[in-house]
């Protein structure tokens, strides 16, 4: 019962590939790419959404039965608390909505 | 060994219902490691640029150290992952490969972090030299102190696992270790792209 599935599990390679490629290309899109500041900006955090996304589907167990909706329930209501968190403050204190 | 064999059962860690209270319970932490890491950020990005007499992070930063850093934990991540998979086979021995594994590449990351900090402080960035640098080296240090503390934890563990082998508490606690593991590293998503790739380019 040790041996029936060997093998790293499917999900798991395909989770690590795809962040690896996505950091490496985020860092490219950084620093070796000749994009305006602005594009750099968003492109790069468009790959790190995109990023937290894989890893909390592929290796977080996100969506495992036995535990109803709540770590889907967490993760979303803790995301909305971070992005407006983070707009609210630069929005106040760096855009002049003094 | 364990009474989990098939692949579709319901994996031990869940299978008491205190189990799945403590991990709900676990998920709930993390949120609120999102809005403590969401106000952190927040500090951050406000503060950005502020360096005063310090050099800024343009200066600083290096794009080598900062990819080994992401690449250590990114794969430390990925082993975890793994563990825990080896962890619902009943394999004991490939789990606790795994883990220290896990472990070396956690410690391998510190080591880097405490290199950084301690090289950007020799070049005259420290926490109390301007409101910039403070709020990277908190926001990053708690990140580093989370590191620090998930380590400890899995050295815990691992006694524990070597002691008493993969049992419904255990394995419970593994789960839960791998759920703090993979959230560290996509925070730390965030600060390399956020902090570093931003940091560079501006």
């Amino acid at each position: 019962m040790a041996n029936q599935s060997k093998n790293i599990p499917v999900k798991h390679i395909i989770g690590y590939v795809t962040s690896v490629v996505l950091t490496l290309v985020a860092a490219w899109a950084a620093l070796g790419s000749n994009l305006p500041v602005m594009w750099i900006i968003i492109s790069i955090f468009a790959l790190a959404i995109l990023q937290a996304v894989i890893q909390l589907f592929l290796f977080m167990h996100l969506t495992e039965r036995g535990m109803g909706h709540a770590p889907w329930n967490m993760m979303f209501h803790g995301a909305v608390v971070f992005a407006i968190l983070i707009a609210g403050s630069l929005f106040t204190m760096s855009f002049g909505f003094m | 060994m364990n009474a989990y064999k098939e692949e579709n059962a319901t994996p031990l860690e869940y299978q008491t219902e205190e189990n799945q209270m403590t991990i709900v319970g676990f998920w709930i932490f993390l949120a609120a490691e999102m809005a403590l890491f969401g106000t952190l950020f927040a500090t951050y990005a406000v503060l950005f640029g502020r360096t005063a007499e310090a050099p800024p992070p343009a200066e600083l930063f290096t794009a080598g150290t900062t990819l080994i850093m992401t690449l250590l934990l990114l794969t430390s991540s990925f082993t975890s992952g793994i563990a825990i998979h080896e962890m619902r086979r009943g394999a004991q021995k490939g789990m606790m490969t795994w883990l220290i594994i896990t472990l070396v590449l956690g410690l391998s990351f510190l080591g880097f972090e405490i290199y950084e900090f301690y090289h950007y402080a020799t070049l005259g960035a420290t926490l109390t030299s301007s409101a910039y640098w403070s709020a990277f080296f908190v926001l990053a240090g708690t990140h580093g102190v989370h590191v620090t503390f998930g380590i400890g934890w899995l050295i815990l563990l691992l006694i524990q696992l070597k002691q008493r082998g993969i049992t419904q508490v255990t394995s419970r606690k593994i789960f839960v270790l791998g759920l703090y593991w993979h959230f560290l590293d996509v925070i730390w998503i965030f600060i390399f792209t956020g902090v570093y790739l931003i940091g560079m380019v501006i």
